[in-house]
């Protein structure tokens, strides 16, 4: 087993953009969490901004669930715009 | 060349030296570090230093203006010519001994670099103020592995105090001033560095638990040209194909 | 719905991505984990080769690149151990197998380079035949597999332009640099071809792995791919591919070639290389060696944790 914790690593590619993930890596603790993925995940100015969280922090939602998670969403389509007819010539709607 | 670019020279070839023999060493370790990570952390700290040593070195063949490029100057120079401080050029030994030499070089560097970027020469303030940024994330890393391994297992804090102790007697160089630098309005009297590097790497040293180096002997004689005998064959591996091709582009 | 096994099946028939929590057949995984292993390995192993001329290169800018490129492999590997271990294994355990000879690495690794043309033959055919392989691994069936190969090739599309150069340079240069040059790829084409593998009809997984949207081209395929692209390369450079069998097929467009001798490439696998005890002792060395190094960290970052509770 590695004693280095596994890492996930996010990365701002530029100011007014998020944080995405971009990777993991090995680390003993967050101090060089950080420094690792500054020097792994950004060598070609990838980012301006870097998240790391440990892997065994995250929680996620299970492959097995998704039913329930995500299709109740897929009949909602009145939360779209393109859901509403819009009379010919309004503008700004 | 007039006794002041003379001067301006020999000093832009003492601060490239220091950073072709430093990436020299540092290369060293790419595919031998102890972990991956530390291999890449290693390879962008090697780039910067060769990066700095391209820089300084073109700067010094301009100034020269005997028309040697950088490679005429890193490759086409014998040990006696070379510039660099002893600290840079001595085997690279274990990963504490790397980063005692990393501490002790980069905080110096910092410290230099952060001067000359002030001075009045375009092109070495251009130099410095880039290479100023780079060296502070040599420092840092540093930093946390003297931490690291300082305070880290029983085997790992007698390595450090090793290390640090091992290099300590090559640390006094680093701040040897000459008629050269008092004599050059641009060049920063390296023994101005001193206190302040003093303070700087005893506060690692202190928070790392290790006890503080001292030495009863100091080395000195790189920046005129007498090294150790770990100089000569480093160049021989770094000049050897160049050498056996004179006159040949690659 | 569709749950475990048929989900896993309907995402690959409908050429889906399958994720590292989803439900996979045992099989899959585990080739998954043995081809993702063995890639990373052949990535930290590779440094060893071009790593031994950081110090002699003959210029400080080709000093540059070549690290900056030895450091990309470590990169990659680092990205490679990473989509592995979505697959639940551990970066530490993997490379134990690598040390102990369990899993292996690229066989190409284990040729020396003698002179300062091996970089360039590196970057232009090993790279090339790599790239060649890699390309379509970015639409491989497993998400953090596909997706570490895409970062993978773009970074890599100066290794081989660097190799080519250094040739080209070469080249054009004295006669003595033409003959290093020469005398690189007469050493490095055959085990080049070698690197795609057996010929298909003794390729014992591609088959299964097709299916599975791991592997998408034959091995065979491939390797005419890399020989239609990398003959008129040399033509270019001026170098002779030596093989006295090529010719070029006006009718299918492609190059014929003789296929390499391929019981060497089953001898190498098997350990009788040039290289491969020293490419592993070397590996085993810098492992053991950082051992006290993890240890500290390991131990510092405990002592932290326990003084910030």
């Amino acid at each position: 087993m590695s004693i280095e914790p596994l890492w996930e690593v996010f990365v701002r590619s530029r100011r007014g953009l998020s944080h995405t993930h971009v990777g993991s890596l090995h680390a003993p603790d967050a101090t060089m969490a950080l420094r690792n993925a500054r020097d792994v995940y950004t060598r070609r100015q990838e980012g301006v901004s870097i998240w790391v969280v440990r892997a065994a922090d995250i929680t996620a939602s299970s492959p097995d669930e998704k039913d329930e998670f995500f299709d109740p969403a897929g009949d909602k389509v009145y939360r779209h715009p393109t859901f509403y007819q819009v009379p010919e010539g309004v503008q700004h709607l | 060349m007039s006794a002041s670019l003379s001067d301006l020279f020999f000093y832009t070839l003492r601060l490239g030296d220091d950073a072709l023999i430093s990436a020299q060493r540092t290369a060293e370790w790419i595919a031998a570090a102890p972990q991956l990570e530390e291999d890449v952390a290693l390879g962008n700290i090697g780039l910067d230093q060769l990066g700095q040593a391209r820089s300084l070195l073109q700067y010094a063949g301009v100034v020269e203006g005997a028309g040697r490029s950088e490679d005429h100057l890193a490759y086409f120079r014998d040990e006696r010519e070379f510039l660099n401080l002893q600290l840079c050029e001595l085997p690279n030994g274990d990963f504490a001994h790397a980063m005692a030499r990393l501490l002790y070089f980069a905080t110096y560097q910092q410290l230099l670099y952060d001067e000359l970027r002030s001075c009045d020469d375009e092109q070495l303030a251009g130099v410095a103020g880039k290479a100023v940024k780079e060296v502070a994330y040599h420092v840092d890393h540093a930093t946390q592995w003297v931490l690291r391994l300082g305070d880290g297992t029983e085997e790992s804090h007698r390595r450090m105090e090793q290390a640090l102790d091992a290099l300590w007697p090559y640390t006094a160089e680093l701040f040897e001033s000459d008629e050269l630098v008092r004599r050059l309005a641009v060049a920063v009297d390296p023994s101005t560095l001193q206190d302040e590097w003093t303070r700087r790497v005893m506060a690692v040293i202190d928070e790392s638990t290790c006890s503080r180096p001292s030495a009863s002997y100091q080395h000195s004689g790189g920046r005129q040209g007498r090294h150790t005998e770990h100089l000569g064959y480093l160049l021989a591996e770094l000049q050897h194909v160049a050498r056996s091709h004179p006159g040949a582009t690659w | 719905m569709l749950t475990g096994m048929d989900s896993f099946q309907a995402t690959i028939d409908a050429d889906g991505r399958i994720e590292p929590r989803d439900a996979m057949p045992e099989g899959y995984r585990k080739t998954l984990i043995r081809q993702i292993a063995q890639h990373a390995h052949s990535e930290i192993i590779g440094m060893q080769p071009e790593g031994n001329w950081i110090s002699r290169a003959p210029s400080l800018r080709r000093k540059a690149i070549l690290m900056a490129k030895v450091q990309d492999e470590a990169g990659h590997g680092l990205y490679l151990y990473a989509a592995a271990e979505t697959l639940g294994v551990d970066r530490a355990d993997l490379l134990d197998l690598l040390h102990s000879g369990k899993q292996k690495y690229s066989s190409i690794f284990n040729y020396p380079t003698l002179t300062w043309a091996d970089i360039g033959a590196i970057g232009w055919l090993v790279d090339g035949a790599a790239i060649v392989n890699q390309v379509p691994l970015c639409r491989c069936s497993y998400g953090p597999y596909a997706r570490a190969m895409v970062r993978v090739c773009k970074e890599e599309s100066f290794h081989q332009r660097q190799g080519f150069e250094i040739l080209h340079t070469l080249c054009n240069g004295t006669e003595g640099q033409k003959a290093m040059a020469q005398d690189a790829l007469d050493r490095w084409w055959w085990p080049s071809l070698m690197m795609f593998g057996p010929p298909d009809s003794a390729s014992t997984h591609s088959e299964q792995s097709m299916a599975w949207g791991i592997k998408r081209h034959s091995n065979d395929e491939l390797r005419q791919r890399f020989v239609d692209m990398t003959v008129p390369q040399a033509g270019v450079l001026g170098i002779r591919v030596p093989d006295d069998g090529l010719s070029y097929d006006e009718e299918s467009g492609h190059y014929r070639f003789t296929e390499p001798d391929y019981t060497e490439l089953y001898d190498v696998v098997k350990g009788n290389g040039p290289c491969n005890e020293q490419r592993l002792a070397h590996r085993v060395k810098a492992h053991e060696d950082g051992a006290w190094v993890r240890e500290a960290a390991a131990a510092y970052a405990a002592k932290k944790a326990v003084r910030a509770a």
